[in-house]
């Protein structure tokens, strides 16, 4: 049974103007598990689906696969792990992995934990005596840059540089070239080729000259699975800059929103700072920094849930959807940090989960336990909080807070 | 309401079940029985002392000395509020009287029982040489203990009797170890038994590629012990000999049954039969209404194979059955749950992760679906009569979980459609151990439903 | 403290071994070790592990007090 679901409920998902609250429209959406769209592509929304989907051999992350080439993507750049499949999916995150976690770099990030917490003390000691703070521009942003900057080997400074790279970038993901204007995907083009040379530009003088940035490290180490080309590296370490701080931009933000609308759990979490690792999960349940995987591909039929979705087809996953699916969670509207059995979709799910999620928690659950523990009476400004456009990366892109 | 309903109700609130086998079914199912409201007595027996524990790490992380023998004892999901009657063995059951009789003479009296008593490992056959000093069978925490002991101690040889599991496994931590280590298996391969002789030759170059002194097609014909009584040398069928210091004995188990032999229940070396919502057969074919069996003292037809009785020794299966055992204990007919759960396997050897879904013997062919055998990554899909009915991953779980919905879909076999990462020459292979020769041509089933209480089978005739 | 992973649900996401490597350690790419009993001095770390289980596979025990009261011992 194949359905066509309304346009409509899709393209007010897409549509700014429903950015602040998607969720009753994800509803709607699930009332169609898998919906073919108008143009033959597919929209998975319900957490069943997503995770059968999430762990079928038969999905593709590999743009070539699709039947219809896609404007917003790059289809001539090396591409990242993100956008490959087994067996190369494998073997480039497994090298890339070699020096971020287990089973080669086990203790990194646990390691970094003094780290963080003394680059949040410092962020948080600046808000002291503002009245008004904007929980993004003053921290939820420099946060996670500095520490990305610091594990890849970037220099800190040149953030202005690959932010608006970064913006760029972003804002050409959900491209639409019905609605939106041509210079939104040329500028994303145009970011990317910059951002390319300005990581080439650093990666060059690291060859033999081993060091404890990751781009050293990829650069000089040869591991089982030998050496990544320059071209891999660079799209490695872009993959990485990219979501190293954009995810956890939101994440926190999303997180301070989110406590400052259930006030009761803002309290107890100061007072029982334990309850930080179990909220961040049902943050990443409730209010997930990625909404939406916005294509895979069919590399051949897939069968799911009583359709047949036909090779070469693409498939948009609505994870914040999954994560909020009734059949799976009780009471899924409900932001609830002592859920038990929360196994969410807000890091994906298979041979994708994402690279930097143990990074992502430990920055979160850090930053979040010392604004709670220090800002003083914390107030929104405006509820909602006006939204970055990326219904993607969804985000706010300024929060503003009152203290005092 | 209905008599029925309120002599359930006053059984819960009231009555007296007994589990029979305090270790990981025994413990799951008591925690079940009080998540299910049972407010009655529970009584837990068991032939060891120790609180209950986990078996799988002795095998692994003890043996390398990373953890103390002492150190797996289970985690408890909720207090249980039972008696708890240890290092007394159960010797009997009476089922006009519906008593247990245990070792010391005690006679403990249940309205019903949970038979979970397990397994033991098969001692050497020899007694004289398996009392050797340096002889070891791995079962028990004692005997993880005693065998970390001595492979702490820097033996020059470790001889390993039998090359399934657990003997894979531990070979795996002497190499690690840098200890010399010999494998002897009757077999042609090492897990050829359980996963087929194509996994058996990758399971063979594994254990090559790190050391192992693997001989295959023999079998263990003589320990010999100097005059300390210590074991020194192993002789085989092939004329030839192997001087080492410990033996492993890894021949597998028995099924603790022999305490039901004059119970009138249906038992056999394969276990004590049941129905798939538990409970137990007796010498007639008759299911009982009070005694419900759970976890590796289990047999239990399963209809995705046939209806065939189905024994398995998987910590997954203990605890599944030992929570539709509990629900069943306390629930009226209409509401029993059936144990349909496909079976998972896994095993830790040589640095692989090696998982297995479905039931791989039940199958005639084999084919290398996804990734590269020689990396040691890859997934094999198991088939028989042109439907998945198992698939085994080496470093590749990720997609174990979507071969389990194609066997409960009984999707067709080979996979029809091609993955990006499927080998350039993947072509079905004939499965080579006995398969299931005397299958019908009935109706195959798919499970249906997700959560326990819906799940059922549905007859799907092509 | 009491540990026990489901190592049949286990898909080796490694998240556990990122959070508590003392008591969760990878052998190879996908195969999971775990300490059972790791010191309490490593409860923060494992119950982060636990909470990131993308299967939530690992059971922590967090009852207090004794399990049980042994009627009948061997000596």
């Amino acid at each position: 049974m194949t359905m066509t679901q309304t346009p409509d409920t899709l393209h007010r998902i897409l549509d700014y103007a429903n950015r602040a609250d998607p969720y009753p429209l994800y509803a709607e959406l699930r009332k169609t598990p898998v919906a073919r769209q108008e143009d033959g592509s597919y929209v998975i929304s319900t957490y069943r689906e997503l995770t059968d989907i999430l762990h079928n051999p038969h999905l593709s992350s590999d743009i070539r696969n699709l039947a219809r080439p896609m404007a917003a993507a790059d289809g001539r750049a090396t591409p990242a792990f993100i956008n490959l499949d087994p067996p190369e999916h494998d073997r480039m995150r497994r090298m890339a992995m070699r020096h971020f976690g287990p089973p080669h770099t086990p203790g990194l990030v646990d390691g970094m934990r003094p780290d963080l917490t003394a680059i949040v003390s410092g962020l948080i000691d600046d808000l002291a005596d503002k009245t008004q703070i904007d929980i993004v521009d003053d921290f939820a942003y420099p946060f996670p840059v500095t520490v990305i900057c610091h594990l890849l080997g970037v220099p800190r400074e040149d953030e202005p540089r690959f932010h608006q790279w970064v913006n760029a970038i972003i804002d050409a993901i959900d491209y639409d070239a019905k609605t939106d204007p041509p210079e939104k995907l040329s500028n994303g083009e145009q970011a990317r080729k910059d951002i390319h040379a300005y990581l080439g530009g650093l990666l060059e003088p690291r060859h033999g000259k081993p060091g404890d940035d990751l781009l050293s490290r990829l650069a000089n180490e040869d591991g089982p699975d030998g050496r990544m080309t320059d071209e891999e590296i660079i799209s490695t370490a872009n993959l990485l800059l990219i979501a190293g701080h954009e995810t956890t931009v939101n994440l926190i933000t999303n997180g301070m929103l989110t406590l400052l609308r259930h006030p009761q759990h803002l309290q107890r979490l100061r007072n029982e700072p334990d309850l930080i690792v179990p909220l961040v999960e049902e943050l990443l349940r409730y209010e997930p920094p990625v909404h939406i995987i916005p294509w895979r591909a069919a590399y051949s039929d897939i069968a799911i849930a009583d359709t047949v979705i036909p090779k070469g087809s693409q498939i948009m996953l609505m994870l914040a959807s999954g994560s909020r699916d009734p059949d799976r969670f009780h009471d899924p509207d409900r932001f609830d940090p002592d859920r038990r059995d929360n196994q969410h979709l807000g890091f994906g799910s298979g041979i994708h989960l994402c690279f930097g999620g143990p990074l992502a928690r430990l920055e979160t659950q850090i930053a979040l336990t010392e604004l709670v523990r220090r800002l003083d009476k914390p107030r929104l400004v405006a509820d909602p909080p006006p939204y970055r456009p990326s219904p993607v990366l969804r985000g706010p892109i300024h929060l503003h807070v009152e203290q005092g | 309401m209905t008599s029925r309903v309120e002599a359930l109700q006053t059984f819960k609130r009231d009555g007296r079940i007994v589990i029979v086998g305090a270790s990981l079914a025994g413990l799951r199912a008591a925690e079940s029985l009080r998540d299910e409201g049972f407010t009655g007595s529970l009584t837990m027996i068991g032939d060891e002392t120790a609180e209950p524990y986990d078996r799988p790490p002795l095998s692994k992380q003890v043996l390398t000395g990373w953890v103390p023998a002492t150190g797996t004892t289970l985690p408890r999901r909720r207090d249980v509020d039972a008696q708890w009657l240890l290092g007394t063995p159960a010797t009997g059951l009476d089922l006009a009287d519906n008593v247990v009789r245990l070792a010391d003479g005690r006679e403990v009296p249940f309205d019903r029982m949970l038979i979970s008593t397990g397994v033991r490992a098969r001692p050497w056959p020899v007694a004289a040489e398996a009392a050797l000093t340096g002889v070891f069978v791995v079962r028990t925490r004692e005997d993880a203990e005693g065998l970390q002991q001595a492979i702490a101690a820097g033996p020059k040889r470790v001889l390993i009797i039998g090359a399934g599991f657990t003997g894979s496994e531990i070979a795996s931590i002497c190499r690690e170890r840098d200890i010399a280590v010999t494998v002897a298996e009757l077999g042609s391969g090492p897990l050829v038994g359980a996963l087929g002789a194509m996994i058996g030759e990758i399971a063979a170059d594994m254990q090559l590629a790190n050391g192992v002194d693997l001989r295959c097609g023999v079998k263990v014909t003589q320990l010999e012990g100097d005059a300390q009584g210590r074991f020194r040398r192993a002789h085989f069928s092939d004329g030839s000999t192997v001087d080492a210091d410990v033996a492993v004995v890894a021949l597998g188990g028995i099924r603790n049954t022999e305490w039901l032999r004059d119970s009138g229940l249906a038992i056999g070396p394969w276990g004590v039969a049941c129905d798939s919502g538990c409970r137990a057969f007796d010498l007639n074919g008759l299911v009982t209404d009070d005694i419900f069996v759970a976890g590796d003292v289990a047999r239990c037809p399963h209809p995705i194979y046939e209806y065939r009785f189905i024994s398995l020794e998987h910590w997954a299966n203990a605890v599944e059955q030992a929570e539709i055992a509990a629900h069943n204990m306390v629930n009226l007919q209409a509401d029993r749950w059936p144990h349909l759960a496909i079976p998972t396997f896994w095993s830790i050897q040589f640095g692989v992760n090696i998982k297995s879904v479905g039931v791989p013997t039940f199958a005639d062919e084999v084919i290398v679906a996804q990734g590269s055998v020689s990396e040691h990554r890859f997934v094999a899909a198991y088939g028989y009569k042109g439907r998945v009915t198992a698939a085994v991953t080496f470093n590749n779980a990720k997609w174990l979980d979507h071969y389990r919905k194609l066997i409960e879909a009984a999707a067709p076999f080979p996979p029809a459609q091609p993955t990006p990462d499927q080998p350039a020459d993947a072509k079905p292979m004939p499965v080579d151990f006995p398969g299931p020769l005397l299958l019908s041509q009935d109706a195959t089933v798919v499970v249906t439903g997700h959560d326990p209480s819906e799940r059922r089978v549905t007859a799907v005739r092509p | 403290m009491r540990v026990v992973v489901d190592l049949s649900r286990c898909q080796g996401y490694a998240q556990c071994a990122f959070l508590a490597p003392d008591a969760f350690r990878m052998h190879g790419e996908e195969a999971l070790m775990y300490d059972p009993n790791p010191d309490d001095s490593q409860r923060d770390q494992v119950l982060r592990a636990a909470a990131a289980c993308p299967i939530q596979a690992i059971l922590v025990e967090q009852l207090e007090g004794p399990a049980m009261t042994v009627e009948a011992r061997r000596s």
